[in-house]
């Protein structure tokens, strides 16, 4: 296997198992949020239990988020040294931004989150944790920023010529909010929250089947299913709004979501198929002709521009791409017929009465997780052949120094590392879901305690 | 070449403010971990672990914003650098792995077998992490072989030589002193009084290898003494770096261990000042070629992202320290385990 594959294969690896992690912590960090600001507002002492219950659970996510997080940082230097120096002038200084505005927050803030408990005020605690959730989607910021830059540069000039060509940053703002960053980043943004809800009503529904902690899990339900409804709501909209933006910066992606090949014919809308990328055409699909022109430009006769308009050396991969976003999309559609009929059942007094229901909730959570991932999955593998779209390859961008033998060796450590890594992830995850919040009386206690301390500090 | 206080020297300084602070801040908790296995007892164990629980994280993000930096400030070093050491990066990074696992899944379980293996894991992950800084410093004061492309040209091990090494042993030395007079402040009873006699041995350690790895510097390196032969003014420095280091048994002795660390901290901070105008203006020294060196005019970004990022540092960096300060307040005192410990 040649160099570019494997760079290609180890990033993809390591940023998708980066990735299980980060939606979860800014999700379930808003969730925090407002199950603590319950708590403060009602006094009720089974919102503390589940606030501390949680908070539990999202250290140990946040811990992995961040050992697997130094990892990306650090590939950028080591697999894409050519990209570094193409992009730092740039992608460098929202990277810095993040790391001075967003992780210091967050890493900072969470040491009160999780082990402050006794030792600040009730109104400070809350206050951490409001600066945790913050911080975590201030990272998000940056991060989508950067890599929307990547996709629509914008506020840049290129300076140097063939190996030394770089991009050099003219207007910040312009950067900051280039074409697709803002939509962009709320879809990023709603998908997080919708990995936090689920991944929360999934906990919650499975101590209410098994008829533990069932209190405190009707509440947290509750809680979670109102962010449920909010974000895949809005998620439906995020997503239209980035797929009206592609349409318009990026063609050759959207031509490759609905495999449409044809500049002079209207879009078709599949809801499913498969690409035949030799013979340009989808077989075994469902397709609804002209509503994909009519979902961009509001007319079912307008063309779209096909992939026959791109040379062969300039059009992703089309099936992969086809399929990942159709499955995104259907599982988003998915979510919200979750969301409402939760929503439905709420409303008519029932939403704890069906079982079956609750058995959905909880099996629930990998959707928004999948979804995340094969998102991201097309939103890449849409934008090749460029790593900066339109600007510099991604076989032009790697290192110059490594071998693939290097590569490969790396690449097994991390399969290796990141499936223990993974394996007791599960392990921990489940212990502390099995063990479950503390009783009351416990953190009653604890509750005593920390007010002791305060009167004597 | 001609100092001038420009945006890249700002940088320069800016970058190198950076990693004091990382090296102050994590190289206590990776010292921590280096002398972790010495500690006996699971209790006292813990202890250890939770000293650095709340802060560790924090520390590392030091790491973080000046690896973000140098790419924003100087993308050819760091592009050059994290491709050219692609092994040892690879290392640092497993390493960085294990040790944040490791403190995380520790406390989880109760089993003997279990908490053995990951302090070997937590201690092992942070001697080794300190050992690679340390040589990643030794091999800019010895140079590494840089083409005209500013593309490393050299091999992995090539990095070590028995001067990098020295000067990784050294990393380690002188985590382990700031690492011990830190549990000092965080421990009582028994395990304190362990820990004050580790302190002496820790400082007997740094010395042995500071004084033998500064030897060598002087001896082998005479390039990095340029400035301070045409600045006599600069040997300040290397008498306040001798003044701390010989303050710290001083304190000790009389159990002011915050003030000890606060001279630890002073060592560690002058000894990359020292570092720090040894390589000025360069970044990466090329040897045998020093044409090709990278600088911090030919490694730079443009001087408008120079720019952006001070006005991003200037705005920023006042938060973070004030929520170090306050973090570390809330946290100051006496480990005690709770329901919420590791």
């Amino acid at each position: 296997m040649d160099v570019e594959i494997l760079a290609r294969l180890q990033f993809a690896f390591t940023i998708a198992f980066h990735y299980i992690y980060p939606p979860l912590s800014i999700g379930l960090g808003v969730l925090l949020v407002i199950m603590e600001g319950m708590y403060l507002k009602t006094g009720n002492k089974e919102y503390e239990r589940m606030t501390k219950f949680w908070v539990k659970v999202f250290a140990l996510i946040f811990a992995i988020g961040v050992a697997t997080g130094i990892v990306m940082e650090f590939e950028f230097g080591t697999n894409w040294a050519t990209y570094s120096r193409y992009v730092g002038d740039i992608f460098g200084s929202a990277l810095a931004a993040e790391g001075i505005f967003a992780f210091f927050l967050e890493s900072g803030f969470l040491a009160i989150l999780v082990f402050g408990w006794n030792k600040v005020s009730p109104k400070i605690h809350f206050l951490s944790t409001i600066m945790v959730s913050f911080g975590s989607m201030l990272s998000a910021v940056w991060i989508v920023v950067a890599n929307s830059w990547q996709q629509t540069p914008a506020g840049y000039h290129i300076v140097g010529e063939g190996l030394n060509a770089r991009a050099e940053i003219t207007d910040f703002w312009q950067m900051v909010f280039n074409p697709s960053s803002m939509e962009r980043l709320s879809h990023v943004l709603s998908g997080a929250w919708l990995a936090g809800a689920f991944f929360v009503l999934s906990v919650s529904a499975y101590y209410i089947i098994k008829n533990r902690h069932v209190e405190i899990s009707k509440k947290a339900v509750k809680i979670a299913l109102s962010l449920a409804i909010f974000a895949s709501l809005f998620q439906l909209f995020t997503g239209h709004k980035s797929a009206v933006g592609i349409s318009e910066n990026q063609p050759a992606k959207l031509a490759a979501f609905e495999a449409h090949y044809d500049s002079s014919a209207p879009g078709t809308l599949y809801l499913f198929g498969w690409v035949n990328e030799d013979k340009q055409e989808v077989n075994f699909g469902i397709g609804l002709p002209g509503f994909l022109s009519y979902l961009i430009y509001g007319d079912f006769n307008t063309p779209v521009k096909g992939l026959n308009s791109f040379p062969e050396d300039e059009r992703p991969p089309v099936n992969i791409v086809f399929q990942t976003y159709h499955m995104m999309v259907a599982i988003g559609m998915g979510l919200i017929g979750i969301s409402l009929f939760g929503a439905f059942l709420w409303w008519r007094g029932k939403l704890f009465d069906y079982k079956w229901y609750l058995y959905i909730l909880m099996f629930s959570v990998l959707l928004p997780q999948i979804a995340n991932q094969i998102g991201w999955v097309s939103a890449e593998v849409g934008r090749q052949p460029w790593i900066v779209y339109g600007l510099l390859r991604t076989s032009d961008a790697l290192s110059k120094t490594v071998d693939a033998n290097q590569i490969l060796f790396s690449l097994i450590l991390f399969i290796i590392i990141y499936l223990l890594l993974f394996v007791l992830f599960i392990f921990l995850l489940n212990e502390k879901i099995k063990h479950g919040p503390d009783d009351s009386d416990d953190t009653s206690s604890e509750y005593a305690h920390s007010k002791q301390l305060f009167s004597t500090n | 070449m001609e100092f001038t206080f420009d945006l890249n020297t700002i940088w320069f300084i800016l970058i190198g403010v950076l990693l004091t602070g990382y090296a102050f801040l994590d190289g206590f908790d990776l010292g921590v971990g280096a002398i972790h296995l010495f500690i006996k007892g699971d209790n006292n164990r813990r202890i250890s672990i939770n000293a650095i629980g709340p802060v560790w994280d924090g520390n590392e993000v030091w790491l973080v914003t000046g690896g973000g930096a140098l790419f924003a400030a100087f993308p050819h070093v760091y592009a050059t650098v994290f491709s050219g050491f692609y092994n040892a990066f690879m290392l640092l990074i497993f390493m960085l792995i294990f040790r944040a696992v490791a403190i995380e899944f520790r406390s989880k379980q109760p089993m003997q077998w279990w908490r053995n293996m990951w302090d070997r894991a937590f201690s092992i992950s942070s001697i080794l992490i300190a050992f690679l800084m340390g040589v990643s410093i030794g091999n800019i004061i010895t140079g590494v072989p840089i083409g005209p492309d500013k593309e490393f040209a050299g091999t992995f091990l090539g990095m070590l030589t028995p001067y990098t090494i020295m000067v990784g042993i050294t990393t380690v030395a002188l985590f382990m002193m700031h690492g011990s007079i830190y549990l000092t402040m965080k421990t009582e009873g028994d395990l304190h009084e362990t820990i004050r006699t580790w302190v002496n041995n820790a400082i007997i350690f740094f010395v042995i290898m500071y004084t033998t790895t500064t030897m060598a510097t002087l001896i082998y390196y005479p390039n990095m003494t340029k400035h301070f032969v045409e600045n006599p003014g600069l040997f300040i420095i290397a008498i306040l770096n001798m003044l701390a280091i010989a303050n710290i048994p001083r304190v000790i002795q009389r159990r002011k261990d915050f003030f000890a660390f606060l001279s630890s901290g002073a060592v560690i901070a002058s000894l990359l000042v020292l570092f720090a105008i040894g390589i000025f203006p360069n970044l990466v020294l090329s040897n045998p070629n020093p044409e090709y060196s990278l600088n911090i005019y030919n490694a730079a970004s443009s001087q408008k992202t120079l720019q952006i990022m001070l006005t991003i540092a200037m705005i920023g960096v006042p938060f973070v320290l004030a929520y170090t300060v306050s973090i570390y307040w809330v946290f100051r005192g006496k480990v005690k385990i709770d329901s919420s410990s590791y």
